[in-house]
């Protein structure tokens, strides 16, 4: 399981590759090639949390999985119907005692699992508020075919395709989509979600160390998806003010109008913001009272042939 | 006139759809040439297309799959070369292309792959370990595999004439809504499902009945090969959740026909319901696939380690408890929605409790070996391999139902290597080892052993090469179903990935050389007896390839291994049991129904998609008149007579008496 090993990341203790001899050093470069290991690398307490159940789990299945399949290969070659030495036994087909060894091992194992999954689910529901002095800000997510929409509702901004955070304060996400389906994730921070229209999610996230954070949708939602990233950048308390002060001074207002130009269909767009958005907007997005996306609509003749698309 | 069609639904402008399309095109005109010149139609036609029987119907599934691999496959190559050169730049594949090429993958592989090939062995084989001359309904079955066949031929058609789904191999809404995808794709998905779902429906509830009703005299249900009772659980569970699908499909149509809001954005429609609609179908099929499997490896192990399968009655249990807990799992597939803690929870540790029987089942498999005389033929590579794998894929598959790990690796490449881990490590394995294992049965000559080796260790070592590079994949936060990316650390993986597939590709090579082999030199790999593997279920009871009427007389059954008893009775007195008394048999008539009602299925489902009303009215008015001439023909059945009855129960004692010093080795 090339999985199961932390990677050399900035914030994990590093493994001597060396010691392992010439495989490991091979294993190792590849590794450090690849040091961007996003899950394994989370920088919030959420996604480190995550983490840690994750790699929990897995060592309580190794326990179990890898001497499963020692055991399987070794009774598949000593058994082989060349070694005279093996027993052969034609009629062994019952023992009650390796019954209840083959019934009580994966139910044991999977009471103790199951005890993680539920406190799990609970400890990092994503409603659940995130434990924190500071005040959570509120940010409202709106996937778009094929961008994100970011509104800070209290702040009065809004951003394109750039999520800014200040470090170390719990985000309160509310989340919906103005057409398909998306999920919203970013994994260095932790739990996805689903953006469904006309109904809204929430999530809470925080980033504890200042860095730019890949984010993108993890649910396929048409030709552009490939394109639906964006970067979240934690920043620290006071940057994160003057990112507020700069983005009022500047960039167009988001209103009814302005958000329907802005959900038709486009992909790859530059990360902008808004200077000032109607109030509401958000509430009024999720109750439909702004209209969902129109999809492929007035292109020609796209009902035909996707090559007619271009 | 066409409704929507016109010139504009073939790619004359896209090079790649162009040759495809003009290459698929010629290759079948092609084998019909061949067909036709060599005058082998009318033999065809008699023999296979209007065939009534079990064995030969089956043996189409497997043909039916073993294509569609091909296809599926292709487009695995496609994704993969697209993904390792798709850094930075867009690739050779154009989203619209790219996203039909994943959809129409994930289709073809699900429904016409690994359902083609389970469904084909349990209609091979589920008769003749009963020990019974047919399953329950031999002309609806035939009617199932014609519109399993009608199903693909949409799907491929699609590829020719407009486009394919591009949304995934489930087409969630609101995407596959009309307003967010205007084109046939989605259309044609569903079409093409409905019709084939009915031919699954068909197939299972013919089979529950075949296995209920038919068994061979004395055969208790405790005294059935497990082969039989892993078919009755995925039977139950086609009988159970298909219906889901066919409604859900059909909900799905209302909305994008007759302007219904069952899905959609706006009047009150709910994609939240379809997504719990479909993974109530979707859970049990992945069961409705392993189950089946897991029956194959049980024979083969037990088979070839000789001796019985440990832990019957614990494996039964476990094979039913999978069959109910199949239903109780499907919101894991969307713990990313917001449930809350205690729905999550409660699902979580459901999914978890399935690993229980599945547990047993592999270590029971573990008992069987243990004492055993293992020979290593290429089925039992496949199951080994399997068990290997697939306890790696179960393992990442407990790993997802833990909601908080799922939080971060839902819908990413971790979940795309996980159910290829238990789909390519659980069904296809159990597929290629079912193939070697009966093949002989079905054809009377074995498969040829090397090239079967060279096509297991070029799988196996793809396999891994192809799918362990994309779970690490996810941890690194790649998201599937991308079109192109632009995150540098991911490429090398995927070039990893990529050349494990070029493995799989020589494995598949060696697979096809390996049929090509065997059909030449079927001469040196007759076997005369029916019993090449030293079996210990009833199917080698009788001559390979089995007569029409399978049995001449019904095997009388009077424990868990009768054959095995028989045999060792026969090995120790040194003679067989006296002759049957032999009695003629009836069975039933070829019928060309199925073949004629697929055909006016498949003119009905281009016409719908295509919104071609008139064509619509031509094909239901076709299918209806098929009916009716079936229902109200004369003659129902033929008799076969007693002396070619005994001719062919004569021939196949006399082989298996100068057989009997062979097996004297291995009778318990």
């Amino acid at each position: 399981m090339p999985g199961s090993s932390p990677s050399p990341g900035r914030r994990t203790p590093r493994v001597d590759w060396r010691r392992g001899g010439g495989f490991f050093a091979a294993a190792g470069s590849l590794l450090l090639m690849s040091c961007k290991t996003a899950v394994m690398d989370p920088r919030g307490p959420v996604g480190a949390a995550e983490k840690a159940i994750l790699l929990d789990s897995l060592c309580v299945m190794l326990a179990i999985v890898v001497p499963a399949i020692v055991g399987m290969l070794s009774f598949a070659w000593w058994f082989r119907s060349g070694n005279t030495r093996a027993k052969y036994l034609p009629t062994f087909a019952y023992s009650g005692r390796i019954e209840l060894l083959t019934w009580s091992i994966p139910v044991l194992v999977i009471l103790f699992l199951g005890g993680m999954a539920w406190v799990g689910s609970h400890d990092l529901d994503p409603t659940r508020p995130l434990k924190s002095t500071a005040r959570p800000l509120e940010v409202q997510v709106v996937s778009l075919d094929w961008k994100w929409l970011f509104l800070y509702p209290d702040l009065g901004v809004a951003s394109v395709n750039r999520l800014v955070v200040p470090v170390g304060t719990p985000i309160h996400f509310s989340l919906t989509s103005s057409s398909v389906m998306n999920s919203f994730f970013v994994p260095q921070l932790g739990s996805m979600i689903y953006t469904m229209n006309g109904m809204s999610n929430q999530l809470y996230l925080q980033a504890d160390s200042s860095g730019v954070y890949a984010g993108r949708s993890a649910h396929f939602s048409g030709d552009g998806f490939s394109d639906m990233r964006f970067d979240v950048l934690a920043v620290a308390g006071g940057q994160f003010d003057g990112w507020i002060a700069a983005a009022r001074s500047q960039g167009p207002v988001l209103d009814d109008v302005g958000y329907q130009r802005l959900a038709r269909q486009s992909s790859n767009v530059a990360p902008f913001t808004y200077r000032a958005m109607s109030p509401g907007l958000y509430r009024r997005i999720v109750a439909q009272q702004l209209a969902p996306g129109a999809g492929p609509a007035g292109q020609p003749d796209s009902s035909v042939h996707p090559k007619q698309k271009a | 006139m066409l409704g929507k069609l016109s010139w504009a639904a073939f790619p004359f402008d896209q090079p790649i759809p162009l040759v495809t399309s003009v290459l698929v095109v010629l290759t079948m005109l092609g084998v019909l040439g061949l067909v036709v010149a060599k005058g082998w139609a009318p033999y065809l036609w008699r023999e296979w297309i209007t065939s009534v029987d079990h064995k030969r119907i089956g043996v189409m599934y497997i043909v039916l799959s073993q294509v569609m691999l091909l296809r599926g496959f292709s487009d695995a190559l496609l994704m993969r070369s697209q993904q390792a050169l798709a850094f930075h730049s867009a690739g050779y594949l154009p989203p619209e292309h790219y996203d039909q090429i994943f959809s129409a993958h994930g289709t073809i592989m699900i429904f016409f792959v690994a359902m083609t090939s389970m469904v084909g062995l349990m209609n091979f084989a589920v008769p003749l370990q009963l020990g019974i001359r047919d399953v329950a309904f031999p002309t609806l079955n035939s009617v199932s595999f014609w519109l399993t066949a009608s199903g693909v031929l949409l799907v491929n058609i699609s590829l020719v004439v407009g486009e394919f789904a591009r949304t995934g191999w489930l087409p969630y809404p609101p995407l596959s809504e009309l307003r967010y995808s205007p084109g046939v794709g989605v259309d044609y998905w569903l079409w093409a499902l409905q019709i084939s779902g009915v031919g699954t429906l068909l197939a299972g509830i013919n089979l529950v009945t075949t296995i209920l009703k038919m068994r061979a005299p004395g055969m208790t249900y405790l005294r059935m090969p497990m082969f039989c009772w892993t078919s009755l659980a995925s039977n139950l569970l086609i009988v159970a959740a298909f219906p889901i699908l066919t409604a859900t499909s059909a909900m799905l149509l209302l909305d994008r026909y007759l302007g219904f809001h069952f899905f959609t954005n706006e009047a009150g429609g709910n994609v939240m319901m379809f997504m719990n609609l479909i993974w109530a179908w979707g859970h049990p099929e992945v069961y409705i696939l392993v189950l089946p499997a897991f029956g194959v490896f049980s024979e083969v192990i037990s088979t070839f380690s000789g001796k019985p399968l440990f832990g019957y009655r614990s494996m039964v249990m476990a094979t039913m408890a999978i069959c109910v807990l199949a239903f109780m799992v499907w919101l894991h597939h969307f713990f990313t929605m917001g449930a809350g803690g205690d729905v999550n929870g409660f699902f979580g540790i459901m999914t978890m409790v399935i690993a229980v029987p599945t547990g047993v089942k592999i270590f029971n498999w573990m008992f069987t070996l243990y004492g055993g005389r293992i020979r290593y033929e290429t089925p039992v590579l496949w199951s080994i391999a399997f068990m290997v794998t697939f306890v790696i894929g179960g393992m990442t598959g407990v790993l997802l139902a833990v909601p908080p790990a799922d939080f971060v690796l839902h819908n990413s490449l971790f979940l795309v290597a996980h159910f290829h881990n238990v789909v390519i490590g659980g069904v296809l394995f159990g597929a290629f080892a079912g193939y070697a294992y009966w093949f002989p049965k079905a054809f009377g000559f074995r498969l040829h052993d090397g090239w079967g080796k060279a096509a297991f260790w070029f799988w196996l070592v793809g396999f891994y090469v192809a799918f362990m590079p994309l779970y690490w994949l996810g941890f690194m936060g790649m998201t599937r179903r991308m079109q192109h990316y632009e995150v540098a650390e991911w490429r090398p993986w995927l070039m990893v990935a990529a050349a494990g597939a070029v493995l799989i590709l020589i494995g598949i090579v060696c697979q096809v050389v390996q049929l090509i082999v065997s059909i030449r030199r079927r001469d040196q790999m007759r076997d005369l007896t029916g019993d090449p593997w030293d079996g210990r279920s009833l199917e080698w009871a009788t001559a390979s390839p089995p007569p029409a009427f399978n049995f001449a007389v019904l095997p009388q059954v009077r424990g868990q291994e009768t054959y095995w008893d028989i045999k060792s009775n026969a090995v120790r007195s040194g003679a067989l049991e006296s002759e049957p008394g032999y009695e003629a048999i009836e069975a039933p008539r070829n019928s060309p129904t199925g073949f004629v009602c697929a055909f006016f299925a498949t003119v009905t489902g281009f016409a719908l998609s295509w919104h071609i009303w008139w064509m619509v009215a031509l094909g239901l008015l076709g299918a209806f008149a098929t009916f009716v001439v079936f229902a109200w023909r004369d003659r129902v059945e033929l008799e076969i007579p007693v002396e070619r009855i005994a001719e062919v129960d004569r021939a196949n004692r006399s082989a298996r008496l100068a057989a009997l010093p062979q097996y004297a080795g291995n009778a318990g």
